[in-house]
Protein backbone atom coordinates (compact mmCIF):
# COMPACT_ATOMS: atom_id res chain seq x y z
CA UNK A 1 0.00 0.00 0.00
CA UNK A 2 2.84 2.39 0.81
CA UNK A 3 4.38 1.55 -2.44
CA UNK A 4 1.21 2.89 -4.29
CA UNK A 5 0.66 5.81 -1.59
CA UNK A 6 4.59 7.09 -2.21
CA UNK A 7 3.97 7.15 -6.19
CA UNK A 8 0.72 8.30 -5.91
CA UNK A 9 2.18 11.60 -4.06
CA UNK A 10 5.09 12.63 -6.41
CA UNK A 11 2.92 11.09 -9.29
CA UNK A 12 0.50 14.13 -8.60
CA UNK A 13 2.59 16.88 -7.09
CA UNK A 14 4.47 16.54 -11.08
CA UNK A 15 0.89 16.77 -13.03
CA UNK A 16 -0.46 19.53 -10.70
CA UNK A 17 2.89 21.40 -10.82
CA UNK A 18 2.33 20.93 -15.10
CA UNK A 19 -0.65 22.59 -15.03
CA UNK A 20 -0.22 25.06 -12.46
CA UNK A 21 3.51 26.39 -12.61
CA UNK A 22 4.39 25.24 -9.46
CA UNK A 23 7.66 23.24 -10.51
CA UNK A 24 10.20 25.05 -9.03
CA UNK A 25 8.26 24.68 -5.48
CA UNK A 26 8.00 20.98 -6.00
CA UNK A 27 11.59 20.44 -6.84
CA UNK A 28 12.71 22.88 -3.91
CA UNK A 29 10.09 20.41 -1.64
CA UNK A 30 12.15 17.66 -2.62
CA UNK A 31 15.46 18.56 -1.77
CA UNK A 32 13.74 20.37 1.74
CA UNK A 33 11.80 17.51 2.65
CA UNK A 34 15.37 15.45 2.08
CA UNK A 35 17.37 17.51 3.98
CA UNK A 36 14.52 17.77 7.13
CA UNK A 37 14.39 13.85 7.03
CA UNK A 38 18.13 13.57 7.74
CA UNK A 39 18.40 16.15 10.49
CA UNK A 40 15.00 14.40 11.91
CA UNK A 41 16.50 11.31 12.49
CA UNK A 42 19.38 12.58 13.57
CA UNK A 43 18.73 14.18 15.99
CA UNK A 44 16.95 10.95 17.22
CA UNK A 45 20.75 9.62 17.93
CA UNK A 46 21.04 11.46 21.47
CA UNK A 47 17.69 10.75 23.05
CA UNK A 48 17.80 6.98 21.08
CA UNK A 49 20.91 6.36 22.54
CA UNK A 50 19.66 7.43 26.41
CA UNK A 51 16.66 5.39 26.41
CA UNK A 52 17.53 2.43 24.77
CA UNK A 53 20.46 2.15 27.38
CA UNK A 54 18.18 3.29 30.52
CA UNK A 55 15.51 0.24 28.78
CA UNK A 56 18.28 -1.93 29.17
CA UNK A 57 18.61 -1.16 32.77
CA UNK A 58 14.87 -1.53 33.13
CA UNK A 59 14.81 -5.18 31.64
CA UNK A 60 17.64 -6.49 33.38
CA UNK A 61 16.33 -5.39 36.46
CA UNK A 62 12.87 -6.98 35.99
CA UNK A 63 10.85 -3.68 35.50
CA UNK A 64 9.83 -4.32 32.12
CA UNK A 65 8.22 -7.98 32.97
CA UNK A 66 6.95 -6.22 36.16
CA UNK A 67 5.20 -3.55 34.55
CA UNK A 68 3.62 -6.28 31.72
CA UNK A 69 2.26 -8.26 34.29
CA UNK A 70 0.64 -5.37 36.14
CA UNK A 71 -1.18 -3.98 33.10
CA UNK A 72 -2.09 -7.65 31.53
CA UNK A 73 -5.93 -7.26 31.57
CA UNK A 74 -5.46 -4.45 28.81
CA UNK A 75 -2.99 -6.07 26.81
CA UNK A 76 -4.29 -9.02 26.77
CA UNK A 77 -7.31 -7.65 24.81
CA UNK A 78 -4.48 -5.78 22.60
CA UNK A 79 -2.35 -7.96 22.03
CA UNK A 80 -3.39 -11.59 22.16
CA UNK A 81 -0.19 -12.55 20.23
CA UNK A 82 2.31 -11.82 22.85
CA UNK A 83 3.15 -13.78 25.73
CA UNK A 84 2.56 -12.78 28.93
CA UNK A 85 6.04 -11.99 30.43
CA UNK A 86 7.31 -10.64 27.25
CA UNK A 87 9.54 -7.34 27.01
CA UNK A 88 7.49 -6.21 24.37
CA UNK A 89 4.11 -5.18 26.57
CA UNK A 90 6.53 -3.29 28.98
CA UNK A 91 7.77 -1.64 25.91
CA UNK A 92 4.33 -0.66 24.41
CA UNK A 93 2.92 0.45 28.04
CA UNK A 94 6.19 2.91 28.83
CA UNK A 95 5.61 4.28 25.30
CA UNK A 96 1.53 4.79 25.15
CA UNK A 97 2.75 6.40 29.14
CA UNK A 98 5.21 8.68 27.96
CA UNK A 99 2.77 10.07 25.03
CA UNK A 100 0.03 10.48 27.17
CA UNK A 101 2.15 12.40 29.20
CA UNK A 102 3.72 14.52 26.20
CA UNK A 103 6.73 13.32 26.57
CA UNK A 104 7.79 12.80 23.12
CA UNK A 105 11.22 12.77 23.39
CA UNK A 106 10.97 9.59 25.40
CA UNK A 107 8.31 8.13 23.60
CA UNK A 108 10.10 7.61 19.96
CA UNK A 109 12.55 5.76 21.50
CA UNK A 110 10.42 3.88 24.16
CA UNK A 111 7.90 3.47 20.83
CA UNK A 112 11.11 1.64 18.72
CA UNK A 113 12.13 -0.17 21.44
CA UNK A 114 8.64 -1.86 21.49
CA UNK A 115 8.83 -2.58 17.63
CA UNK A 116 12.18 -3.86 18.29
CA UNK A 117 10.51 -6.60 20.40
CA UNK A 118 7.46 -6.86 18.50
CA UNK A 119 9.97 -8.25 15.78
CA UNK A 120 12.28 -10.71 17.94
CA UNK A 121 8.17 -12.66 17.60
CA UNK A 122 7.37 -11.77 13.90
CA UNK A 123 7.14 -14.57 11.03
CA UNK A 124 8.01 -12.35 8.44
CA UNK A 125 10.96 -9.81 9.28
CA UNK A 126 9.45 -7.54 5.87
CA UNK A 127 5.63 -7.52 7.00
CA UNK A 128 3.91 -5.96 10.27
CA UNK A 129 2.18 -8.79 12.43
CA UNK A 130 -0.71 -8.07 13.55
CA UNK A 131 0.56 -6.47 17.25
CA UNK A 132 2.71 -3.81 15.32
CA UNK A 133 -0.27 -2.55 13.32
CA UNK A 134 -2.43 -2.56 17.05
CA UNK A 135 0.36 -0.79 18.64
CA UNK A 136 0.74 1.42 15.61
CA UNK A 137 -2.34 3.11 15.27
CA UNK A 138 -2.45 3.59 19.14
CA UNK A 139 0.99 5.59 18.57
CA UNK A 140 -0.48 7.56 15.19
CA UNK A 141 -3.74 8.56 17.47
CA UNK A 142 -1.34 10.86 19.64
CA UNK A 143 -3.49 9.77 22.62
CA UNK A 144 -1.83 12.27 25.78
CA UNK A 145 -3.56 14.65 28.39
CA UNK A 146 -2.24 17.56 27.81
CA UNK A 147 -1.61 19.27 24.23
CA UNK A 148 1.15 21.01 25.54
CA UNK A 149 2.02 22.89 22.16
CA UNK A 150 -1.16 23.99 20.96
CA UNK A 151 -2.19 25.20 24.44
CA UNK A 152 1.32 27.23 24.17
CA UNK A 153 -0.10 28.77 20.57
CA UNK A 154 -3.39 29.56 21.67
CA UNK A 155 -1.87 31.43 25.20
CA UNK A 156 0.05 33.52 22.58
CA UNK A 157 -2.74 33.99 20.59
CA UNK A 158 -4.30 35.67 23.32
CA UNK A 159 -6.99 33.14 24.72
CA UNK A 160 -8.95 33.79 27.67
CA UNK A 161 -9.57 30.13 28.81
CA UNK A 162 -6.41 28.11 26.74
CA UNK A 163 -6.97 24.91 28.17
CA UNK A 164 -10.17 25.06 27.91
CA UNK A 165 -9.54 22.58 25.12
CA UNK A 166 -7.42 19.59 26.95
CA UNK A 167 -11.38 17.98 27.52
CA UNK A 168 -11.98 18.33 24.38
CA UNK A 169 -8.98 16.77 23.11
CA UNK A 170 -8.81 13.87 24.98
CA UNK A 171 -12.16 13.01 23.52
CA UNK A 172 -11.43 13.22 19.83
CA UNK A 173 -8.27 11.25 20.65
CA UNK A 174 -9.60 8.80 22.83
CA UNK A 175 -12.62 8.17 20.20
CA UNK A 176 -9.95 8.11 17.72
CA UNK A 177 -7.57 5.56 19.22
CA UNK A 178 -10.76 3.23 19.98
CA UNK A 179 -11.86 3.50 16.28
CA UNK A 180 -7.98 3.34 15.34
CA UNK A 181 -7.87 -0.38 17.20
CA UNK A 182 -11.17 -1.92 16.43
CA UNK A 183 -10.88 -1.04 12.77
CA UNK A 184 -7.22 -2.95 12.59
CA UNK A 185 -8.89 -5.72 14.74
CA UNK A 186 -11.69 -6.17 12.24
CA UNK A 187 -9.03 -5.61 9.41
CA UNK A 188 -6.24 -7.69 10.13
CA UNK A 189 -8.10 -11.30 8.90
CA UNK A 190 -8.46 -9.44 5.29
CA UNK A 191 -4.87 -8.83 5.19
CA UNK A 192 -2.77 -12.13 4.95
CA UNK A 193 0.07 -12.85 7.00
CA UNK A 194 2.15 -15.85 7.31
CA UNK A 195 2.55 -15.47 10.97
CA UNK A 196 -1.29 -16.17 11.08
CA UNK A 197 -1.58 -19.42 9.11
CA UNK A 198 1.52 -20.61 10.93
CA UNK A 199 -0.44 -20.10 14.34
CA UNK A 200 -3.64 -21.72 13.04
CA UNK A 201 -1.95 -25.12 11.80
CA UNK A 202 0.05 -24.93 15.35
CA UNK A 203 -3.26 -24.83 17.15
CA UNK B 1 -5.97 20.71 39.95
CA UNK B 2 -5.88 17.38 37.87
CA UNK B 3 -3.86 19.89 35.53
CA UNK B 4 -1.35 20.21 38.00
CA UNK B 5 -0.95 17.65 38.83
CA UNK B 6 -0.32 15.97 35.33
CA UNK B 7 1.91 18.90 34.81
CA UNK B 8 4.20 18.19 37.68
CA UNK B 9 4.20 14.46 36.66
CA UNK B 10 5.40 15.48 32.97
CA UNK B 11 7.77 17.66 34.64
CA UNK B 12 9.44 15.14 37.13
CA UNK B 13 8.58 12.00 35.27
CA UNK B 14 12.00 12.12 33.03
CA UNK B 15 14.48 12.76 36.24
CA UNK B 16 13.05 10.18 38.45
CA UNK B 17 12.98 7.51 35.68
CA UNK B 18 16.79 8.38 34.83
CA UNK B 19 17.43 7.82 38.07
CA UNK B 20 14.60 5.40 39.77
CA UNK B 21 15.36 2.63 37.28
CA UNK B 22 18.91 2.52 37.69
CA UNK B 23 18.33 2.54 41.59
CA UNK B 24 16.23 -0.33 41.34
CA UNK B 25 18.98 -2.64 39.24
CA UNK B 26 21.62 -1.36 41.74
CA UNK B 27 19.46 -2.93 44.24
CA UNK B 28 19.08 -5.80 42.47
CA UNK B 29 22.84 -6.43 42.06
CA UNK B 30 23.30 -5.53 38.76
CA UNK B 31 26.29 -3.46 37.13
CA UNK B 32 23.74 -0.91 35.92
CA UNK B 33 27.04 1.27 34.09
CA UNK B 34 27.98 -1.81 31.91
CA UNK B 35 24.62 -2.61 31.16
CA UNK B 36 23.55 0.71 30.26
CA UNK B 37 26.40 1.28 27.78
CA UNK B 38 25.16 -2.19 25.98
CA UNK B 39 22.06 -1.16 25.30
CA UNK B 40 22.85 2.41 24.30
CA UNK B 41 25.06 1.02 21.73
CA UNK B 42 21.96 0.26 19.53
CA UNK B 43 20.96 4.49 19.30
CA UNK B 44 22.72 5.48 16.46
CA UNK B 45 22.09 2.42 14.51
CA UNK B 46 18.64 2.85 15.15
CA UNK B 47 18.61 6.39 14.37
CA UNK B 48 20.65 5.83 11.46
CA UNK B 49 18.37 2.90 9.84
CA UNK B 50 15.26 5.53 9.68
CA UNK B 51 17.03 7.70 7.59
CA UNK B 52 15.85 6.04 4.10
CA UNK B 53 12.79 5.53 5.54
CA UNK B 54 12.01 9.07 6.65
CA UNK B 55 13.42 10.69 3.75
CA UNK B 56 11.14 8.74 1.11
CA UNK B 57 8.12 9.59 3.34
CA UNK B 58 8.98 13.38 3.75
CA UNK B 59 10.02 14.16 -0.08
CA UNK B 60 6.77 12.70 -1.31
CA UNK B 61 4.41 14.42 1.43
CA UNK B 62 6.61 17.46 0.34
CA UNK B 63 6.70 17.55 -3.61
CA UNK B 64 2.89 16.49 -2.81
CA UNK B 65 2.31 19.92 -0.47
CA UNK B 66 4.44 22.04 -2.65
CA UNK B 67 2.83 21.80 -5.86
CA UNK B 68 -0.43 22.73 -4.50
CA UNK B 69 -2.31 19.59 -5.15
CA UNK B 70 -3.87 19.83 -1.58
CA UNK B 71 -5.17 22.75 -2.38
CA UNK B 72 -7.39 21.36 -5.31
CA UNK B 73 -8.00 18.14 -3.46
CA UNK B 74 -9.79 20.41 -0.64
CA UNK B 75 -11.64 21.95 -3.08
CA UNK B 76 -13.01 19.07 -4.76
CA UNK B 77 -13.53 17.65 -1.68
CA UNK B 78 -15.63 21.03 -0.34
CA UNK B 79 -19.28 20.24 -1.46
CA UNK B 80 -19.29 16.33 0.19
CA UNK B 81 -17.53 18.33 3.28
CA UNK B 82 -20.40 21.26 3.37
CA UNK B 83 -23.24 18.47 2.43
CA UNK B 84 -21.84 16.33 5.61
CA UNK B 85 -21.73 19.43 8.09
CA UNK B 86 -18.48 19.56 8.45
CA UNK B 87 -16.81 23.41 8.78
CA UNK B 88 -15.30 23.62 5.04
CA UNK B 89 -12.79 25.92 6.72
CA UNK B 90 -10.99 23.38 9.06
CA UNK B 91 -10.86 20.43 6.23
CA UNK B 92 -7.23 21.11 5.22
CA UNK B 93 -6.40 20.76 8.50
CA UNK B 94 -7.81 17.17 8.64
CA UNK B 95 -6.01 16.09 5.53
CA UNK B 96 -2.59 18.01 6.12
CA UNK B 97 -2.88 16.43 9.89
CA UNK B 98 -1.85 13.13 8.83
CA UNK B 99 1.21 14.17 6.54
CA UNK B 100 3.08 17.30 7.81
CA UNK B 101 3.65 17.89 11.53
CA UNK B 102 4.82 21.20 11.52
CA UNK B 103 2.95 22.03 8.84
CA UNK B 104 -0.45 21.59 10.79
CA UNK B 105 0.93 23.48 13.41
CA UNK B 106 1.12 26.02 11.37
CA UNK B 107 -1.64 26.32 9.40
CA UNK B 108 -3.74 25.72 12.89
CA UNK B 109 -1.68 28.59 14.45
CA UNK B 110 -2.95 30.56 11.19
CA UNK B 111 -6.54 29.60 11.71
CA UNK B 112 -6.56 30.35 15.49
CA UNK B 113 -4.83 34.28 14.60
CA UNK B 114 -7.53 34.23 11.79
CA UNK B 115 -10.76 33.31 13.64
CA UNK B 116 -9.60 34.20 17.02
CA UNK B 117 -8.30 32.16 20.15
CA UNK B 118 -11.84 32.06 22.20
CA UNK B 119 -13.61 31.42 19.14
CA UNK B 120 -15.58 28.35 18.36
CA UNK B 121 -13.68 27.47 14.62
CA UNK B 122 -10.11 28.47 16.95
CA UNK B 123 -10.69 25.77 19.26
CA UNK B 124 -11.90 23.48 16.77
CA UNK B 125 -8.71 23.64 15.31
CA UNK B 126 -7.04 23.53 18.20
CA UNK B 127 -8.62 20.10 19.48
CA UNK B 128 -7.94 18.57 15.75
CA UNK B 129 -4.54 19.42 16.02
CA UNK B 130 -4.08 18.14 19.74
CA UNK B 131 -6.16 15.29 19.32
CA UNK B 132 -3.97 13.53 16.43
CA UNK B 133 -0.21 12.20 15.29
CA UNK B 134 1.31 13.04 12.70
CA UNK B 135 0.33 9.27 10.83
CA UNK B 136 2.86 9.09 7.78
CA UNK B 137 5.89 10.36 10.02
CA UNK B 138 5.12 8.19 13.13
CA UNK B 139 4.60 5.17 10.63
CA UNK B 140 7.93 5.64 8.75
CA UNK B 141 9.66 6.20 11.92
CA UNK B 142 8.51 2.97 13.93
CA UNK B 143 8.49 0.45 10.77
CA UNK B 144 11.81 2.42 9.51
CA UNK B 145 13.72 1.37 12.62
CA UNK B 146 12.78 -2.29 12.05
CA UNK B 147 12.50 -2.60 8.41
CA UNK B 148 9.31 -3.69 8.11
CA UNK B 149 8.04 -2.59 4.29
CA UNK B 150 4.86 -4.45 4.01
CA UNK B 151 2.38 -2.73 6.37
CA UNK B 152 -0.55 -4.22 5.65
CA UNK B 153 -3.48 -2.58 7.35
CA UNK B 154 -1.57 -0.31 9.36
CA UNK B 155 -3.17 2.79 6.75
CA UNK B 156 -6.69 2.42 6.46
CA UNK B 157 -6.61 1.57 10.53
CA UNK B 158 -4.96 4.58 11.31
CA UNK B 159 -7.03 6.73 8.92
CA UNK B 160 -9.65 5.42 10.06
CA UNK B 161 -8.32 6.84 13.46
CA UNK B 162 -7.55 10.13 12.40
CA UNK B 163 -11.06 10.81 10.74
CA UNK B 164 -12.75 9.82 14.01
CA UNK B 165 -10.39 11.62 15.79
CA UNK B 166 -11.20 14.91 13.65
CA UNK B 167 -15.09 14.47 13.59
CA UNK B 168 -15.36 13.58 17.19
CA UNK B 169 -13.61 17.27 17.52
CA UNK B 170 -15.82 19.37 15.63
CA UNK B 171 -18.74 17.63 17.34
CA UNK B 172 -17.87 17.94 21.23
CA UNK B 173 -16.38 21.39 20.78
CA UNK B 174 -19.91 22.73 18.87
CA UNK B 175 -21.61 20.58 22.03
CA UNK B 176 -18.94 22.22 24.22
CA UNK B 177 -18.25 25.82 23.16
CA UNK B 178 -21.33 26.66 20.82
Amino acid sequence: MLNYIWFGLMAIALIVAAFTGTVDAVTKGAVDSAKVAVEISLGLVGIMTLWLGIMRVAEKAGLIAMLGRLLRPFSRVLFPEIPPDHPAIGAMILNVAANMLGLSNAATPLGIKAMEELQTLNEEKETASDSMVTFMVLNTAGIQFIPATIIGVLAAAGAKNPTAIISTTLAATLCGAIAAVITAKVLQRFFPYRGNAVAEVAE
Amino acid sequence: MIREILGAISRWAIPILLVGIPLVGLIRGIKVYDVFIEGAKEGFNVAIRIIPFLVGILVAIGMFRASGAMDLLTNALRPMMTALGFPTELFPLVVLRTLSGSGSLALTTDIIKNYGPDSLTGRMAATMYGGSETTFYVLAVYFGAIGVKRTRHAIPAALVGDVVAAIVAVAVCTWMFA
